[in-house]
């Protein structure tokens, strides 16, 4: 049954590539079709496990013996557990909403087919992630994720800009997977197993030293999948794949497999204090930079994308507070991953409907043209800024709190920290709706004269909106209700009360207040006059938010430069050194010869005479050893 | 007068005529000088015969002249063919066997 | 030769002896010295056999009768006689320049010899003892009947191999030097026809130029323009180089005379005399096998020329 989750999209993306053109015309539905599937097996597994008990609800699938070497034993073995079983239907459904609405965003491509494989692939992975019980079938699900990502985002390769972007986040996922590959192997090392529970349960006996370590390694590949400083490059160029391949990324897989990870490895983060103040401290720091990078963009899909890393550093952040924030952290993914969702689709639909401009500048007042995208939209929008009542409101000001419950001056910094955030969140979030929807339409025609039509997407497209615009309102109210989503996976992650020195009330207050200077000043600045159609140049901060806060320069200055020098130097040194002696050796030898062969002249009298000499020489010693 | 002076006479024939093998160029003259050499080892045989009192190095130098004449019948045989075929008796025209 | 035997015998040399080595000794080195310095194949053989006859006496006077007769006669008889024959076949009259071509050779060479020849005295001179057996008891009973009871006694197997030895060396000389005939050698008939049929030579081929002054073979006959034919000297003559034009002999007669009568005025040879035209032409005969290939090149012409002239004669 458990098997069968991940198998249906498996098959679905091995039928589609294999299938060829056969497959052109219902390929799509096919894959569809299949995410489907996995979402009806994920909803059965899901009320079958709610008629059992807290405890009893972990149900285990082993498949098949994996690599079975002596004392290297692993297997293809699931877990399906309150934690899983959370991811497992945010995937699904959000995944099977994406699909839909590719449906219809896809529709005049013609590598759909293509694209739907990889959809399923991508969900394939992301299910294998989060469903296996060791951590080496965690690695296999987390390497196929980037390759998804990889092919996604390269979608369009005939641009330059797409393949740069693609290999980029590859790369980048790279320098994670080689810490989740170190992780692996500690772990192998110090509890001789990489399945979850002798891992986890051995946790407690082991040295702080060695949990640190593996906890830093974790972290280091949790930044590399999850989009976090300094490791979170990847994501605004991500962008460059179709609108779908983004709302997937940033909601229901890709990204959240970093908070999953941690999430899952919080026995060990708990035995790590110092580990745990390094995800706190990423966390936090990613949160701002996400924030003030959606600031200042002008590009609709790079300032959700700033907003997507921002919300995950609020994930990162609770889940490095420990079993204070572990339940938080999950509760703020799946609320995200409802209005994530939806505020992409709803920004694919606008670029479906302005011929794929994607400059929020060329908008404004798109609200008369498409209703139902900005309904939808801004209902989104209501939740992510954490309007009262709306599931943004409970999810964040739980992490907000919980925040503050680290106690003294800490707690104080990152509840700070964090309602700044929510000040910013409310800001951009604000900014790109006044810039999308509302004010005078600015849109021209573009270089081959063609003036936008700005109209309402296709139902297959709008559907998927609506079902997650329902989430994005419900969810939060529903978790929050008799504390559903904390006894749900308590069992799992464990729950902690920290000594806050504020009220739950208090932070609700301050957390809206925030929220509202934030859409004041934003309204302060876009709503009460025209928006130029060019963006000013602005001052040092904007410009330097602009260029993702010089992520870039930085890594080319610090990485990439010295990198380039040093592979230059080892080819000069392979040049000249290695090389050079080799090809030393055998020129001297080739020199030595030339200057040898003239000795063989071919006159035979120059033979003789060597002969003679050599006689000479006989005769000299043999006369000199009789004399001795 | 001692024996010995023979010695000293082939010692220097000998060397005449290796100084001529060295020297010219002419297939012949190179072979006579190569006679020449053997002949001067002969002497030197038989003054060691007479030294010795025994009959053995003259023997040796039977042998010697056994085998010189046999060499002359085929050096000059090859003198012959190699003449033949570059016109020429110097031993330095036949030096293909350079690169 | 009873009185050789006794010297031989003695355990001392007699004076004798000594005045006979210092005669002859000297003489056998200048021939030594001949055969490596003579321009002449043939005056180096010559060199050669006389110092050979000398060694033939001192093997004599060391007791080796046997030996000596054997020098004489094998290597004194046959084999310089072999050599002779080479060298009539190569050509006889022609000289070796002493010139080095070979750079250093010289030099090394002569250093080898000198060196060698140093080590072989003063390693005689080491171990000269100054007295020595003779032969009085080995030679008891005859010379020769003393060799042959050691040849074919104790060096029987040696000298049979010497005799399969020699039986190879006649084979593989003659081997050697003979050449299969691919095809029947023409006769005179067919040879005359195929001159008809090619119209080539149908006459007999033009003589040399006989002056009086040579034997006459090696001098080409001149044609009515004063260049020299190359149909009139014998091939082989040209092969070996010993071509020579009397007309160039004639010019550089004058060139001499008027250097003479130059030298006789006190005057300065003039640049574009007569003299350096001569030069170049000698440069051009001095070089018989270049003069060959030129001649090769001009047959056809000379060919009609020398046609032309006979006809004229008759």
């Amino acid at each position: 049954m458990i098997g069968l989750l991940v198998g249906a999209p498996l098959l679905g993306a091995a039928v589609l590539l294999v299938g060829g053109r056969y497959l052109e015309r219902v390929g799509h539905w096919v894959a569809t079709a299949l995410a489907a599937v996995s979402l009806v097996l994920a909803a059965t597994l899901f009320f079958d496990m709610l008629g059992r008990d807290g405890e009893d609800r972990a149900l285990h699938q082993h498949l098949f013996s994996w690599i079975p070497v002596a004392d290297f034993q692993a297997d293809v073995a699931f877990r399906l557990d309150q934690l899983s079983m959370t991811f497992v239907l945010l995937i699904t459904s959000v995944g099977t909403l994406i699909h839909l609405y590719s449906i219809g965003y896809m529709e005049h491509d013609p590598r759909r087919r293509r694209f739907f494989a990889y959809l399923n692939l991508f969900l394939a992975a992301m299910l294998l992630l989060v469903l296996a019980d060791n951590y080496l079938l965690l690695y296999v699900g987390w390497e196929g994720v980037g390759l998804a990502s990889f092919l996604l985002i390269g979608f369009w390769q005939h641009k330059p800009s797409a393949a740069t972007a693609a290999k980029k986040a590859f790369v980048v996922n790279r320098v994670g997977d080689v810490g989740l590959a170190i992780a692996v192997m500690l772990m192998f090392t110090t509890f001789g197993s990489f399945a979850f529970e002798p891992v986890l349960a051995g946790a407690n006996e082991t040295s702080e030293g060695t949990l640190t370590a593996i906890g830093l390694m974790l972290l280091l590949a949790a930044c590399g999948k999850s989009a976090q400083v300094p490791l979170q490059s990847w994501l605004g160029d991500a962008m460059e794949g179709p609108t779908p391949v983004s709302a997937l990324i940033h909601a229901a897989t890709m990204v959240t497999a970093g908070v999953y990870l941690i999430t899952r490895s919080g026995a060990i983060f708990n035995g790590a204090p110092d580990a745990q103040t390094v995800v706190i401290v990423v966390g936090a720091v990613t949160l701002l930079f996400g924030a003030i990078v959606g600031c200042a963009k002008d590009d609709i899909k790079k300032a959700l994308a700033g907003s997507t890393m921002s919300q995950i550093g609020y994930m990162m952040l609770a889940t490095g507070l420990g079993p204070v924030g572990y339940v938080f952290a999950i509760m703020h993914l799946v609320t995200h991953g409802f209005f994530k969702a939806g505020l992409f689709l709803g920004a694919g639909s606008v670029m479906h409907g302005m011929n794929d401009e994607v400059d929020m500048r060329r908008y404004g007042g798109l609200r008369k043209y498409m209703p139902i995208t900005f309904v939808t939209f801004g209902l989104a929008y209501l939740a992510i800024i954490g309007f009262p009542y709306l599931s943004g409101y409970f999810s964040k000001d739980e992490i907000i709190y919980a925040g503050f419950s680290k106690g003294g001056a800490e707690g104080w910094l990152l509840g700070g920290v964090m309602l700044l955030g929510a000040a910013l969140t409310a800001y951009y979030m604000t900014r790109i709706m006044l810039l999308t929807f509302f004010g005078e339409k600015r849109w021209q025609p573009d270089a081959q004269g063609h003036e936008p039509h700005p109209h309402e997407s296709p139902l297959s497209m709008t559907i998927p909106m609506m079902v997650l615009a329902v989430g994005s309102v419900g969810a939060g109210f529903f978790f929050d209700q008799g504390e559903t989503f904390v006894h749900w996976l308590e069992p799992v992650t464990g729950l902690g009360h920290g000594d806050s020195p504020v009220s739950h009330g208090m932070v609700a207050l301050a957390a809206t207040g925030v929220m509202l200077l934030g859409v004041a000043g934003a309204w302060w600045q876009y709503g009460r006059r025209p928006v130029e159609a060019v963006a000013p140049s602005g001052r040092w901060i904007t410009r330097a938010a602009r260029r993702d806060l010089l992520q870039d320069d930085f890594n080319h200055a610090v990485l990439v430069r010295p990198g380039n020098y040093l592979t230059r130097g080892l080819v000069y040194l392979d040049h000249k050194l290695v090389d050079g002696v080799v090809n030393g050796t055998a020129a001297s030898f080739g020199g030595l010869s030339g200057r040898l062969r003239r000795v063989q002249n071919g006159f035979a009298r120059t033979y003789a005479v060597s002969m003679f000499g050599g006689a000479a020489v006989l005769v000299a010693a043999t006369l000199l050893m009789r004399a001795v | 007068m001692s024996p010995e002076n023979y010695l000293y006479l082939s010692a220097l024939l000998f060397t005449l005529g290796a100084a001529g093998v060295l020297l010219r160029r002419n297939a012949i003259v190179v072979f006579m000088c190569v006679e020449l050499m053997l002949n001067a080892a002969n002497l030197a045989l038989v003054t060691f015969s007479r030294m010795h009192g025994n009959l053995d190095g003259q023997i040796l130098a039977f042998f010697v002249m056994v085998v010189a004449a046999a060499e002359v019948v085929v050096g000059l045989a090859i003198i012959v063919t190699v003449y033949r075929s570059r016109h020429s008796a110097s031993v330095d025209d036949a030096s293909l066997m350079k690169l | 030769m009873s009185t050789l035997a006794s010297l031989a015998a003695e355990t001392s040399t007699s004076s004798g002896e000594a005045a006979q080595f210092w005669v002859l000794g000297p003489i056998a080195l200048l021939g030594g010295l001949g055969t490596v310095l003579m321009r002449r194949a043939v005056y180096s053989a010559l060199c050669l056999a006389g110092t050979m006859v000398i060694l033939a006496l001192f093997y004599l006077a060391n007791g080796a009768y046997f030996l000596g007769m054997v020098q004489i006669v094998v290597y004194t008889g046959a084999v310089m006689m072999l050599f002779l024959f080479v060298l009539m076949l190569v050509g006889v009259s022609s000289t070796d320049s002493l010139k080095e071509t070979l750079k250093g050779q010289r030099w090394l060479a002569a250093g080898c010899a000198l060196g060698l020849g140093l080590l072989l005295v003063a390693g005689i001179g080491q171990a000269s003892t100054g007295s020595f057996t003779g032969l009085a008891q080995a030679n008891s009973e005859g010379n020769v009947q003393g060799l042959a009871s050691l040849l074919f006694t104790r060096y029987v197997v040696a000298f049979e191999v010497t005799g399969v030895l020699l039986t190879i060396a006649a084979v593989g000389a003659t081997l050697m030097t003979h050449r299969e005939r691919l095809e029947r050698a023409k006769s005179q008939r067919e040879q005359a026809e195929a001159r008809v049929r090619e119209n080539k030579h149908v006459p007999p081929l033009p003589a040399p130029g006989v002056y009086a002054r040579h034997n006459a073979v090696d001098l080409p006959g001149l044609l009515p323009d004063g260049t020299p034919s190359e149909l009139t000297v014998n091939p082989t003559l040209r092969a070996r180089g010993q071509v020579r034009e009397v007309h160039q002999e004639a010019l550089a007669a004058v060139r001499a005379l008027e250097q003479r009568t130059n030298r006789h005025h006190g005057r300065a040879e003039a640049p574009g005399e007569p003299g350096g035209n001569g030069g170049a032409h000698g440069a051009n005969g001095a070089n018989g096998v270049n003069g060959k290939g030129v001649g090769a090149g001009s047959a056809a012409d000379d060919e009609g020329a020398v046609t032309d002239a006979e006809e004229a004669r008759k």
